[in-house]
């Protein structure tokens, strides 16, 4: 820290402290302590306060603990001469002004609650996001989880004009990372100058504007504060591990664009206890020594071209970049960009033509690699608006291939088309809708690009096991019918394939360690019938993994002699577990949620939990909201078995596992089933009844309560008992 | 006009200029010359020292002697030997050994009286004391394995109090505090007789050896000297460091004024002057009594202006913001500006000369430990239990004495400001806030080389070198090489006069360490305090080994320790924990084993080996710093930091080999 930052920082969270408990006093005055306070949607309270303090902020009352404590770290000023050190004291103003702007942020909610959006897009009306709920940052943390998104820059201020921020954000979204906006340098606004330059803002293309004011920072610093809580297992107020987490696991930054005010050094000195560094680009003092960021603290008078460069190296990041050979700005960050209305040239699929996708195995010879060919018209043959039928028919050959993986390759279509810019990817097979963006064609994207970036991406992501790839387009209506054709009889033969499965008649199971660089101890173990608990990756991705990366976070796990064949316990998995989860855990069970459940990373798509009063299982999805008959939501139920914890009576799995033979088959299976939300009901019905009747009961999904019948278990016993829920006469499951 | 012969010897004495490189002091003896009073810097000059005795190679350990063995004038090892057989290797290791047993037995001694007060004060039987640092007395019970948790304050107070108090008389088992070391230093000590059992029994175990006819294996001698310096380091020194912050606060960083300029013309001026703040720390209650100020006012005088000498100023400095008004060689000084009303003295250090200089003036010279009294003096004894009373009757005494000023008064300008009160929770804090605290920013910066190593520079001053020259000459150097100071006992003071204890000395520093010093505010170099304050050194070295980076123990840092104007047996015994602890130590002016190569070359090269650590000796402060940056040289280069450090950038995969935090 340097003496000039230092003392701005302390000047900065006095006038912040000043203003925020003068506003406090005032509301205090006008509601009570009483008065219920917090952001939307959140099991984090406020969520700084609560990661650092271990300080639950449930009403305006309890925010007297927290000025308490911000009183205490608040420095006195730095003197000119023989001044005492001050970086200490820098650091804690910084903590203390985020303490003092969370409750800031809570009160403009309790005040203005439409101030801040609540979901994940801006409207024209109103541009700021404000706090992420936990829907949102499970979600998105996913991506931090498994290396899609390496980070975020925290961006304050604005460029000196629109282009030079929209190629600043850019920048950004080609490595991946998150862009946080907040605070205004002139009057301007990054975020605005985004909307202004035409750039598409919101969660979905990782442009996230936060709030129009510097304060917006605790948004961002929350979320990364949650993260270490959700998928780290860090425990509310042990601050310590908690900012280490961050400073070796969060990837972020803060860009300063525009004049640095006291209020902005005092948020960035905040910023700095995560291991967060600031690169700002005008010239303020640097401060280059290491220690609590992984290098450099503050760099500054960087010139906008190399801002973003300079700041990955600062943070010690390393991003790899796909070049494309196509005229679009490509890259996960573009994945969520929408293509609506007036600005879709091209569209197919989606029930308005018909669209397919479809991949064979080729033997080498029959392949040459890199030919894409057009068959019917391409993009520019036809005018703004038009709709074409589509099928993108891709011959694969390898010597490592295998007919098990076309599958995978061609599920990746989706992602790997949609990460270009100006195109949006919906489905897959037979099913696939695709939308091209005028501003694509503008830039010179033709059909023939589709192959180009599959031809790249396979053999990038691919290359040990695809030697060549050839992608043929066909946009002439018999010929997409005849593609359609033979492709669905392929589909069915491989979903035979798979419905085939069986973990009794496999030998070898698949690690899956990849959340390990957020949840340290955690290990999904994924059996042909037991999926991630992501839900994104199964027994068969997992084995391809293994073949493109025999080093990396999947591998094979020879499952040995049986334990437990009821429980799913094998020795060789048991073996393995202990080895991968550094000791932490000694025994898994693949179906059992009371003996030793399977650890819990925090990317489940559901958790299940025991409901003693129903002797049943209940199990909720990261999409539902409301209030569980366990007596907590999704995002609290999270809270306490995520972080890589085994958590008897409660685990964490993927949608598809609930279709299972193998769910909870320990406990009974399918027939202990006695809660879920109604959507993911409805989503799974026909699963839900083809199990029930493997056991002997028939319409099980419609013995399966939901919030619509209750959300208590008294409340939904009657029902259960009304339904003759084959639970209630199941032996006792506690 | 001053006098410009000497009276004893006749000769013409040396101009003031090369005694001292203070002003404030080079003005005093000119005073003092002019007014025919005799100072040390003056009988430095007229009585040299005895050859044979500083080169250890005098043994008076019996009636046979005294035997004289000094070395050859080639330096090398006489062929003589005592009349009882004693080698010349054998008398200088027992000289030697027992220097280090008086260095020890000082600071035991004075912690000894700290836990027989701190025990008191747990058992509330002593008002005016308490506990101001609960968190260091939960830490402390900790260390003594306590349950802390099922216990009060209050008993774990009485308990730890017990504990320390027993430390000195255990027969069995290590000292307690050895623990705090790294794991490997306590092997090696286990491993090379090192590891030292109760207080008293080491010193008396190194007594015995040291009589005539006992131990006469001069390695055998070293290695017990060696035992009973630790118990002062780890020990005495420690347990008397972690008592007195608990009951007087650990220090934090405070602003400080130095200098025989901060006596004033127009209050009562009283110095506190040695080494024990159990008497300082109720002087200072009693000077800020309302009732002794009305005191002080009813005899004409503004106020009452205390300030502290030696290590009792450092105690009080870093915890009071007390000014210091010098260092060693300052306090006859002080006396001679004329407006010193006493000088109060507890323990070590005090020249018996302060009582013939005072009594040219109206000064009280005014003794308080019944092991410390000075022929002539007055003697107040402080009693603990009574504490502020005591306290009060000897700044009653001092107020007295305003009115009797006699002679014109001639106070130096000099003042200096200083940031002082580094302790090692301090550090710790300062490098990374309430919520990151850490050694790991000064760990990162010594293996990215901002930072090119530590260095320990402590002790005293003495009066046969230029006062004060050696350590700031010497500190500048390092810190110009980028190697962070810390600092203590007279050796903190001579920095603070020189300006080097506030930030804005970065300006002597090499561009890393001054960037260092800029990120966290600091001086480049650390005041950490007293002379038993050394331990703080120790205590902070464990915590960069433990931080990790640098190797497993205390000898793998790129570190060194110094004493470049020493003078007591303290600084030896000092000298002597560091070497065991694995510190390159260099001491200056004499080394008091020179007569015997046998001994020196073992305590300057082969010690290593064994220990880890082993001792030094140059007489230019330039040369000093050359041979502790080749060393912290080469602990670079064997730790692989002596090359620039690549920039390492992380993927997702690196991520997930991290461990847990």
């Amino acid at each position: 820290m340097s003496k000039i930052i230092a003392s701005a920082a302390i000047r900065g969270a006095h006038k912040i402290a000043t203003r925020v408990e003068k506003k406090y006093a005032e509301v205090l005055g006008k509601y009570g302590p009483e008065q219920e306070i917090g952001f939307t949607d959140t099991a984090y309270y406020l969520p700084i306060i609560y990661a650092m303090l271990g300080i639950p902020v449930k009403n305006l009352g309890d925010c007297q603990r927290v000025f308490h404590r911000a009183r205490k770290l608040l420095p006195p000023p730095v003197h000119e001469k023989y001044h005492l050190p001050y970086l200490a004291p820098a650091l804690d103003a910084g903590m203390a002004t985020l303490f003092y702007e969370e409750i800031e942020e809570a009160i403009r909610y309790l005040e203005q609650p439409d101030f801040y959006l609540r979901g994940e897009e801006v409207t024209d009306a109103n541009l700021w996001l404000g706090a992420a709920n936990d829907v949102i940052m499970r979600k998105r943390g996913v991506e931090f989880v498994d290396g899609t998104a390496p980070g975020f820059a925290a961006v304050l201020g604005a460029a000196p004009d629109k282009e030079t921020a929209a190629k600043i954000a850019q920048e950004l979204q080609l490595k991946n990372l998150y862009v946080f906006m907040g605070a205004a340098s002139n009057g301007k606004k990054f975020s605005e100058q985004l909307v202004e330059a035409g750039v598409q803002i919101g969660w979905n293309t990782r442009l996230v504007s936060f709030g129009p004011d510097v304060s917006a920072c605790v948004f961002a610093l929350g979320f990364a504060s949650r993260a270490a809580m959700a998928f780290g297992g860090v425990t509310p107020g042990d601050f310590r591990k908690n900012l280490i987490y961050n400073k070796d696991r969060i990837f972020a930054f803060v860009l300063a664009l525009g004049f640095v005010s006291d209020e902005w050094y005092a948020n960035a000195a905040g910023a700095i206890n995560y291991g967060f560094p600031v690169i700002a680009d005008t010239p303020i003092p640097q401060v280059l020594p290491t220690g609590i960021c992984t290098y450099e603290h503050v760099v500054s008078n960087i010139p906008h071209d190399q801002m973003v460069a300079k700041a990955i190296e600062v943070r010690g990041l390393k991003v790899t970049v796909t070049e494309v050979p196509i005229p679009l700005a490509y890259g996960p960050a573009f994945e969520g960009e929408r293509v609506r209305g007036d600005d879709i040239h091209l569209e197919c699929g989606g029930g308005r033509t018909q669209m397919v996708e479809f991949s064979v195995l080729k033997r080498m010879d029959e392949v040459e690699d890199g030919t894409i060919e057009i068959v019917g018209k391409d993009i520019t043959d036809v005018p703004p608006g038009s709709k074409l039928p589509l099928a993108i028919y891709v011959d694969v050959a390898g010597r490592q291939m295998q007919e098990d993986f076309l599958p995978i390759l061609e599920r990746q279509i989706h992602h790997l088309v949609n990460y270009a810019q100006g195109l949006m990817h919906i489905g897959q097979r037979d099913i696939a809708w695709v939308r091209i963006a005028k501003q694509a064609v503008e830039k010179g994207f033709t059909l023939k690009h589709i192959g180009t970036i599959l031809h790249a991406m396979y053999h990038k992501d691919f290359g040990k096991i695809v030697d060549k790839v050839q992608v043929t387009i066909y946009t002439e209506e018999q010929k997409v019918m005849e593609v359609l054709k033979e492709a669905r009889a392929t589909f069915k033969t491989r979903d035979a394939r798979i419905a085939g499965l069986a973990d009794e008649s496999e030998n070898t199971f698949y690690s899956c360690t990849l959340c390990q660089s957020f949840a340290p101890s955690h290990v999904c173990v994924v059996t042909p019938e037991r999926t991630g608990l992501c839900g994104a990756y199964n027994w068969l991705d997992c084995k391809a993994a293994f073949e493109i990366n025999p080093t990396g976070p999947n591998q094979p796990i020879e499952k040995g002699p049986v334990l437990e064949d009821r429980l799913g316990q094998w020795e060789g998995v048991s073996a393995f577990v202990k080895q991968a989860s550094r000791g932490k855990v000694e025994v898994v069970s693949a179906y059992s949620i009371l003996t030793n459940p399977m650890t819990s990373c925090g990317c489940f798509e559901c958790i299940a939990a025991v409901l003693d009063k129903c002797n049943g299982v209940m199990t909720v999805d990261r999409d539902y909201r409301g209030e569980t008959p366990c007596g907590m939501k999704f995002t609290t139920l999270a809270g306490s078995v995520g972080g890589g914890a085994v958590t008897p009576g409660f685990v964490g799995h993927s949608k598809h596992f609930i279709g299972s033979r193998k769910f909870i088959r320990a406990e009974g299976g399918i027939k202990r089933l006695v809660w879920m939300p109604k959507q993911l009901k409805e989503d799974l019905r026909e699963k839900l009844n083809e199990q029930g009747k493997l056991l002997g009961i028939e319409n099980m999904a419609d013995k399966i309560a939901d919030e619509t019948i209750g959300i208590t278990q008294e409340d939904i016993l009657p029902f259960l008992k009304g339904k003759g829920h084959p639970a209630l006469t199941m032996e006792p499951l506690v | 006009m001053a006098q410009k012969q000497d009276k004893d010897t006749g000769k013409e004495k040396a101009p003031e200029k090369l005694l001292s490189v203070c002003d404030a002091t080079l003005h005093m003896i000119g005073k003092a010359r002019k007014e025919g009073i005799s100072t040390a810097f003056d009988r430095a000059e007229s009585m040299k020292a005895c050859p044979i005795g500083a080169d250890g190679s005098c043994c008076k350990n019996c009636a046979m002697g005294p035997c004289r063995v000094p070395a050859t004038k080639k330096g090398e090892e006489p062929d003589k030997v005592g009349v009882c057989g004693a080698t010349p290797a054998t008398i200088a290791a027992r000289n030697f050994a027992r220097m280090v047993a008086a260095g020890s037995s000082a600071h035991c001694d004075h912690a000894r009286g700290v836990a027989a007060v701190f025990l008191l004060a747990a058992q509330g039987k002593i008002p005016g004391y308490g506990i101001k640092d609960v968190q260091k007395l939960l830490q402390l019970g900790m260390d003594f394995g306590l349950d802390v948790e099922k216990m009060t304050l209050q008993e774990i107070a009485i308990k730890v109090g017990e504990l320390c108090a027993a430390e000195f008389g255990k027969q069995e088992g290590d000292l307690v505090f050895t623990r705090r070391a790294p794991l490997k230093r306590q092997e090696l000590w286990r491993k090379n007789n090192l590891m030292p059992r109760g207080i008293d029994r080491e010193i008396v175990d190194l007594m015995h050896r040291t009589h005539m006819g006992v131990d006469q294996d001069y390695q055998n001698l070293i290695t017990q000297a060696g035992r009973v310096a630790l118990v002062d380091g780890w020990g005495g020194s420690m347990i008397a460091t972690e008592l007195q912050d608990i009951m007087f606060g650990t220090p934090v960083p405070i602003t400080g004024t130095i200098n025989l300029g901060v006596l004033k013309q127009d209050e009562v001026n009283i110095i506190v002057h040695g080494h024990d703040p159990l008497i300082a720390e109720m002087v200072v209650v009693a000077c800020q009594d309302p009732e002794m100020i009305a005191l002080a006012k009813a005899q004409g005088a503004k106020g009452i202006n205390l300030a502290g000498m030696c290590c009792t100023a450092n105690e009080v400095l870093m915890r009071h913001g007390i000014p210091i008004a010098g260092n060693f060689l300052q306090q006859e000084l002080a006396i001679i500006t004329g407006v010193v009303d006493a000088m109060v003295v507890d323990v070590q250090c005090e020249m018996q000369s302060i009582h013939q200089v005072a009594e040219c003036f109206h000064t009280e010279i005014i003794t308080t430990s019944p092991k410390a009294k000075i022929e002539g003096a007055t003697h107040i004894e402080f009693d603990e239990h009574d504490a502020i009373n005591s306290a009060k009757k000897i700044v009653t005494a001092a107020i007295a004495r305003f009115p009797k000023r006699k002679g014109k008064a001639d106070i130096p300008r000099e003042t200096s400001q200083m940031v002082v009160g580094f302790s090692h929770e301090t550090i710790n804090y300062l490098l990374g806030g309430s919520f990151r605290a850490s050694y790991r920013p000064l760990n990162d910066n010594i293996i990215g080389g901002r930072i090119r190593g530590i260095a320990g520079v402590v002790g005293c001053n003495n009066a046969r070198t230029v006062h004060d020259q050696s350590h700031l000459v010497l500190i500048k150097e390092l810190i110009k090489n980028d190697v962070i100071v810390l600092t203590t006992g007279c050796s903190a003071m001579a920095c603070g006069k020189a300006g080097l204890l506030t930030p804005e000395a970065a300006k002597y520093c090499g561009s890393g360490l001054a960037e260092v010093c800029e990120a966290v505010g600091i001086p480049p170099v650390l005041h950490m305090g007293s002379c038993v304050d050394n331990s703080r050194i120790l205590i902070a070295a464990s915590a960069v080994v433990k931080e990790g980076g640098l190797g497993d123990d205390i000898s793998d840092l790129p570190a060194a320790g110094c004493a470049p104007e020493w003078m007591s047996e303290k600084a030896i015994a000092i000298g002597h924990y560091f070497v065991a602890s694995g510190v390159y130590t260099i001491f200056g002016v004499t080394f008091p084993t020179t007569g015997s190569k046998v001994v020196t070359d073992y305590l300057f090269q082969e010690l290593e080996e064994k220990w880890g650590g082993m001792w030094g000796f140059a007489k230019d402060p330039l040369e000093m710093a050359r041979m502790m940056i080749a060393h912290i040289d080469k602990k670079r280069k064997a730790l692989g930091i002596d090359k620039a450090r690549e920039r390492v950038l992380f993927d997702m995969a690196m991520r997930r080999e991290l461990d847990a935090v």
